[in-house]
């Protein structure tokens, strides 16, 4: 173990936000990593969406920064994640995973929020605006089902309709979720197309949208679709590394960490931990990704690898597809990583050698998540755990702070992780 | 002159356009369709590209889609399928496809075979306007391509003007806010929208689509624009049917009289 290391850090584990906390003023220069106005991260991104869907999502892009800016918005905003999401997420030191690790591994504690992973972040600030909006409906799609709970949770807070679009096989896969949505409330609508997973549900989604374009506002789940949806997203996840800014501080007095980890789906989780790093370029970003069987077999959802530039769901991006530009339906043991596609920041910063991009196995991700529990005590979510297998993939310094985002806790992939301990055991 | 344009030109009864998926039901039945479309009578054809994700399409469509993409059909082989298109038919055909699959293929080879091929407009649903300004319209007017855009009930009054100004050929009147192929009738909300577009006097003639399915509807929405686009009532009559050509006539026959 790296003692040096660990005398360097600062005994204190504060973990409530200090009194004199002052967000860093935003730079002049736009960010080359942030949106641009015509809704591009460089190249990626953009709104490529039928006519039938301008009017909604253009209402979107021209209110979406003025209410949330509004102090109404913010203060209702800032309460119901301190009192009812429970933030901030502690950044927790995982002392025996830095033993193992020869370096100083904090986990960012997402798993801890209300519904258990950080997708409540988003649904939460987006059924706000959506209200400020006059719309009375909710729509999402869902993959692993933690989106799809944490939309049930806010449209039960709110006393809003929710229906949630959710492909027949991870209705399959995530059972304890769809029994949550239900609970909650919630129309759980199989989507039975295609691969019959997340893709197939945002397309379902997106039609319920078209059909309903006047009272119902679609919270989409991830930093994906069509402008402003990725940077909404992003904005509202930022929260994570704003957390992480002065909970490190604290903790280790210093002001960056050496790297961020995070999984991607379509890389929400990912795109809060990085947001307010992104201009720092010392901080190593590490964008983690599905491999499924193994990258190069026809069972990965590793995008970033295999994908080539093209659009989905209302965005230009990298995505998974034949010469022909049919899209690939994408494998993952982890129905929240299994998606086709990419935000397009993702696209951006791969382009720009802004992020490393790396990919865990099915195999890497699921005996992560038991080297977790066993060792820290915590069961994470089968995405998240996919962050947790890239810790093999690097070589770290004794000195080095690494953060991994814990984006989500691994009730609902008990089934999954008990039928493998099982094959394993045989 | 532009078939598009000499079609609504030399005419005054309700134009009829047929949409059908390329490759379905048969990967070979493409130029069998446009054929006996042509015999039967009809005033345009609608040839749509398949893809795996057609957001804006209702099970009808995403089914046939998802058969032609089974049976192997791919924007490369339906170029090699429309080969010597104009030695069968003189009236307007139009490809309609997202946009991804165009993008593989390459824009510019795109349209450059479309040209070639004798096709005259395109409807890419996703392809937004702003997109097409700035980086595409040159193009298309180069290849002598109309970029057919689409309105619905929500498209504000200043969005449709800013359409009509770009658009040459027709204007794409999506019937109400829905996907393809929903089955009940015309209501008075609707129509009202018809009316109240009609009472814009837009330089282009519209064809309404979405929902038209049979003479009663057909008839209906005519009343209201030059004519109408019937696409899932025509997908679905096809995948049933043993005898192609005669099915075809007597489904255009019982539209136009
Ligand atoms: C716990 C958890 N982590 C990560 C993801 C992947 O989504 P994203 O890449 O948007 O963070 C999901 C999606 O369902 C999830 O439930």
């Amino acid at each position: 173990m790296s003692k040096l290391a660990n005398e360097q850090m600062k005994p204190e584990t504060q973990n409530s936000k200090p009194e004199t906390q002052n967000p860093k003023p935003k730079t002049q220069n736009p960010s080359p990593f942030q949106v641009d106005e015509n809704g591009y991260y460089g190249n990626f991104g953009g709104a490529f969406i039928p006519e039938m869907l301008y009017p909604n999502v253009e209402e979107l892009r021209q209110r979406y920064l003025g209410i949330m800016a509004e102090p109404s918005f913010q203060q209702e905003f800032q309460q119901l994640l301190k009192d009812y999401v429970g933030r901030p997420s502690p950044l927790y030191f995982a002392k025996r995973l830095s033993e193992k690790y020869q370096t100083n591994i904090f986990l960012k504690r997402e798993d801890l929020n209300h519904t258990g992973a950080h997708k409540v972040n988003n649904t939460l600030g987006q059924i706000l605006l959506a209200k400020r909006l006059g719309k009375q409906k909710i729509i999402a799609e869902t993959g692993a089902g933690q989106h799809g709970v944490a939309t049930a949770t806010v449209c039960a807070l709110m006393g809003m309709e929710c229906i949630v679009y959710m492909g027949e096989v991870d209705i399959a896969r995530q059972r304890p979720n769809v029994e949550r949505m239900l609970m909650l409330g919630a129309q759980v609508i199989p989507a039975l197309t295609g691969s019959r997973t997340l893709k197939d549900a945002t397309n379902e989604a997106m039609r319920h949208w078209i059909n309903h374009p006047t009272d119902t506002h679609y919270i989409i789940g991830s930093v994906v679709g069509p402008h402003p949806y990725p940077d909404m997203v992003a904005r509202f996840q930022s929260v994570i590394s704003e957390e992480m800014r002065w909970q490190l501080k604290a903790q280790t007095g210093r002001e960056n960490p050496d790297y961020i980890l995070a999984c991607v789906g379509g890389g929400s989780n990912a795109a809060g931990a990085f947001y307010h790093y992104l201009d720092e370029e010392e901080v190593k970003l590490v964008a983690v990704e599905a491999a499924g069987h193994g990258v190069h077999t026809d069972k990965s959802a590793a995008t970033t690898f295999l994908g080539k530039v093209g659009i989905l769901h209302g965005s230009k991006t990298l995505l998974m597809q034949t010469a022909d530009g049919q899209v690939i339906e994408p494998h993952s043991i982890s129905a929240g990583l299994d998606y086709p596609g990419i935000g397009p920041i993702y696209a951006h910063l791969k382009e720009k050698g802004r992020a490393i991009f790396l990919s865990a196995t099915d195999a890497e991700s699921i005996e992560a998540g038991f080297l977790l529990a066993e060792m820290e005590g915590i069961i994470p979510a089968i995405e998240s755990a996919h962050a947790l297998a890239a810790l093999d993939q690097l070589d770290f310094q004794a000195s080095d702070v690494v953060v991994v985002n814990l984006s989500g806790r691994g009730d609902k992939d008990l089934q999954t992780y008990i039928e493998w301990k099982k094959k394993r055991n045989e | 002159m532009n078939r598009i344009k000499s079609c609504f030109q030399q005419t005054d009864r309700p134009i009829l356009n047929i949409f059908f998926t390329a490759g379905f039901p048969r990967l070979e039945d493409t130029r069998r369709i446009i054929r006996s479309l042509d015999r039967a009578g009809v005033d345009m054809i609608e040839i749509g590209i398949p893809f795996s994700d057609p957001i804006a399409d209702g099970p009808t469509i995403q089914h046939s889609s998802k058969l032609a993409l089974d049976n192997g059909m791919s924007l490369k082989l339906l170029f090699e399928q429309l080969e010597g298109l104009r030695e069968d038919t003189g009236i307007p055909i139009l490809l309609m496809g997202y946009l991804n699959p165009v993008m593989q293929f390459g824009m510019d080879n795109f349209l450059e075979k479309c040209a070639e091929t004798g096709i005259d407009g395109l409807i890419l649903p996703d392809l937004p306007i702003s997109e097409y300004e700035k980086n595409y319209q040159q193009a298309f007017q180069k290849n002598g391509l109309s970029n057919i855009f689409l309105i619905s009930p929500t498209t504000a009054e200043n969005r449709i003007r800013k359409i009509d100004a770009l658009s040459e050929g027709f204007i794409y009147m999506v019937s109400s806010s829905s996907t393809t192929g929903k089955t009940s009738g015309l209501s008075a909300k609707q129509l009202a929208y018809f009316e109240r577009v009609n009472a814009m006097a837009l330089e282009n003639p519209r064809l309404i689509g979405f929902g038209i399915k049979d003479a009663e509807s057909f008839r209906q929405a005519s009343a209201y624009a030059r004519g109408a686009i019937i696409g899932s009532a025509f997908v679905k009559m096809l995948e049933g049917s043993l005898d192609l050509e005669g099915d075809i006539l007597g489904f255009v026959k019982s539209l136009k009289g």
